[in-house]
């Protein structure tokens, strides 16, 4: 409950009223009684949402939130520390990265997810890299297209090469595949490949990893960007300057679009918060990271 | 005070709080998305095409176009069908054959939208992208998709005012001579025209409102499109979309996008509004 407490609260004035029903009371007053619940609900949807109070509480469970490319290994981790330390809360949640760097300056959740960088005004945020996850470039088996420069890669992006015929392969358009404002995966894209410049807006846009991965798997003409853990045989990870998103690469750093997901706090773990994020660094959470696809820091 | 006047006031006050419903979430909506409207002007936002809500864009003018290009392709391809469909049960079929193929049709409206989408992705799509060209996710299988989910709308509210035409109609028109087929088209199909008008009205709410099928088959790209065969986003989508992360100004021009969709939908409700009134 340290997350949302406010969502208990309509229940014992539900059922004062429904006795109030049952004692036919006079009916100016329950018209009181409606508008009080109608305030109270009108109090409830702006305080929705994030890890408001509670948090820091003692006994209250961990709070974690931020990027929705980290949540779901964050989500597996928890499952597993919970199941390993009864009585250990830790609720996950999403918003995004730059959602949870602010909520763990705030001190709103005890420790923020992000799958980008810290920019200069974050740095004084306690950093701790959890796994790194390579963006694989990915198009359809068939297509003979091996390489592509980071220059390459740009351009498609940008608009300016939309023909197939321009990377030397018979002419037919491209379909390109981006994913949506706000994605982690395309905070990363737009900040390992595009740099300042926009996408273009002809792109498909695909709303999670796998959506961009069935269209790729289905189109001979497509090419999409999905986290390199998920790439399998449906569809063909590209080399980007030659050199392919295997997980050795990705490790090495060799290979270009790479990014760290990274766990945050304002001040450094400490009790149940350092027990889980030692639990992360151990070999057991590094190979479960392993296990769901991403590369282990350690 | 007696006990059937009781039992009406708290109906009343039951009743009254469904509306309210209604009251705080047009308050919410206005109130979190005007600023944004406020902020960028009203022209930049509803005319430019230029949507990078991260970069400080926020133009929903391609979106707006594609909705209505949407919608319109859903009403060329789900109108006729769906008025076709009326007309053979309400006029010329037998009470079994209507019997059997009434619920059939509403069980149509039954199935999910994510179901349609899904159809959509794994059937329709490839079909557009292999015969027709393009990236196969398009405004075109977006329009078909929509064009069969709208048929329940129609048909059935088509049905409906075919069958409120009067029997003295048909018949002195049969007396004076005319054929079944020419008593349809002169005298029922005129006589019904208000509600087959208010029948296509919703179905073209249904159709603005739906956001689950069309994410999955139109492609969401975010800019103006220049054939059918090319992605379009609509402003449904553009919320679903992209609410799951948007903060600050994002959010509102998020919002901002649930105002203009909201008094498209209130224009159409209260144009039908407006006809029902007048028959």
């Amino acid at each position: 409950m340290s997350c949302f407490p406010e969502k208990t609260r309509p229940a014992p004035e539900r059922q004062k009223r429904f006795s109030s029903v049952l004692g036919l009371a006079a009916p100016t007053g329950r018209l009181l009684r409606w508008g009080s619940l109608l305030l109270l609900f009108l109090g409830l949807l702006p305080g929705l949402g994030g890890c408001k109070g509670g948090g820091k509480a003692a006994n209250h469970g961990l709070c974690i939130a931020g990027s929705t490319s980290v949540q779901p290994f964050a989500e597996k981790l928890a499952e597993v520390y919970m199941q390993e330390h009864p009585g250990a809360r830790i609720d996950v949640q999403g918003g995004g990265s730059s959602a949870g760097i602010f909520a763990a300056q705030q001190g709103a959740a005890d420790l923020g997810a992000s799958s980008r960088e810290l920019v200069a005004a974050e740095k004084s945020l306690h950093e701790i890299a959890i796994a790194w996850d390579g963006i694989a470039v990915v198009v359809h088996p068939s297509n003979p297209l091996n390489n592509l420069s980071l220059e390459q890669l740009r351009q498609l992006f940008q608009g300016k090469i939309t023909d197939w015929r321009e990377l030397g392969l018979p002419p037919h358009s491209i379909d390109l595949i981006t994913r949506e404002e706000g994605s982690g995966t395309r905070e990363a894209f737009e900040h390992l490949v595009m740099g300042k410049t926009e996408f273009t807006p002809s792109a498909l846009v695909q709303d999670s990893n796998g959506a961009v991965r069935e269209i790729v798997a289905g189109d001979p003409y497509s090419l999409g960007y999905i986290s390199a853990g998920l790439v399998d045989e449906q569809v063909k990870a590209v080399a980007i300057d030659g050199v392919l998103p295997t997980r050795e690469n990705i490790k090495k750093q060799v290979y270009k679009l790479v990014r760290r997901f990274l766990l945050v706090s304002r001040v450094p773990p400490a009790g149940e918060c350092r027990a889980f994020v030692n639990f992360i660094l151990g070999p057991q959470g590094q190979h479960l990271l392993e296990k769901e696809g991403l590369v282990g820091v350690n | 005070m007696n006990k059937s006047k009781f039992i009406e006031r708290v109906l009343f006050l039951l009743a009254l709080s469904s509306i309210s419903s209604l009251v705080i979430i047009t308050i919410f909506i206005f109130e979190e998305g005007l600023p944004l409207i406020l902020h960028t002007g009203l022209k930049d936002f509803i005319f430019s095409t230029h949507w990078a809500p991260t970069k400080g864009f926020f133009g929903i003018g391609a979106m707006i176009v594609s909705s209505l290009l949407v919608t319109l392709g859903a009403m060329i391809l789900g109108v006729p069908l769906g008025l076709a469909c009326a007309i053979v049960l309400a006029e010329f079929s037998s009470l079994r054959l209507r019997r059997l193929l009434k619920p059939t049709l509403e069980l149509l409206a039954g199935i999910p939208s994510v179901v349609y989408g899904f159809l959509g992705v794994v059937w329709l799509v490839p079909l557009i992208r292999d015969h027709l060209g393009g990236p196969g996710l398009s405004l075109l299988a977006a329009a078909v998709i929509l064009g069969i989910m709208i048929l329940p709308t129609v048909i059935s509210i088509s049905i409906d005012a075919l069958t409120a035409v009067p029997d003295v109609y048909r018949d002195g028109s049969i007396a004076l001579g005319a054929t079944e087929w020419q008593t349809v088209r002169r005298v029922v199909l005129p006589a019904a025209s208000s509600g087959i008008i208010t029948a296509v009205i919703l179905g073209m709410g249904r159709a603005v409102g739906e956001t689950m099928a069309v994410i999955m088959v139109a492609g969401n790209a975010i800019k103006l499109p220049t054939s059918i065969l090319e992605p379009v986003r609509t402003l449904t989508s553009n919320i679903a979309l992209e609410l799951g992360y948007a903060a600050g100004r994002h959010r509102e021009a998020l919002f901002a996008t649930g105002i203009v969709l909201f008094i498209i939908i209130m224009i159409l409700n209260f144009s039908t509004t407006l006809i029902t009134r007048r028959r």
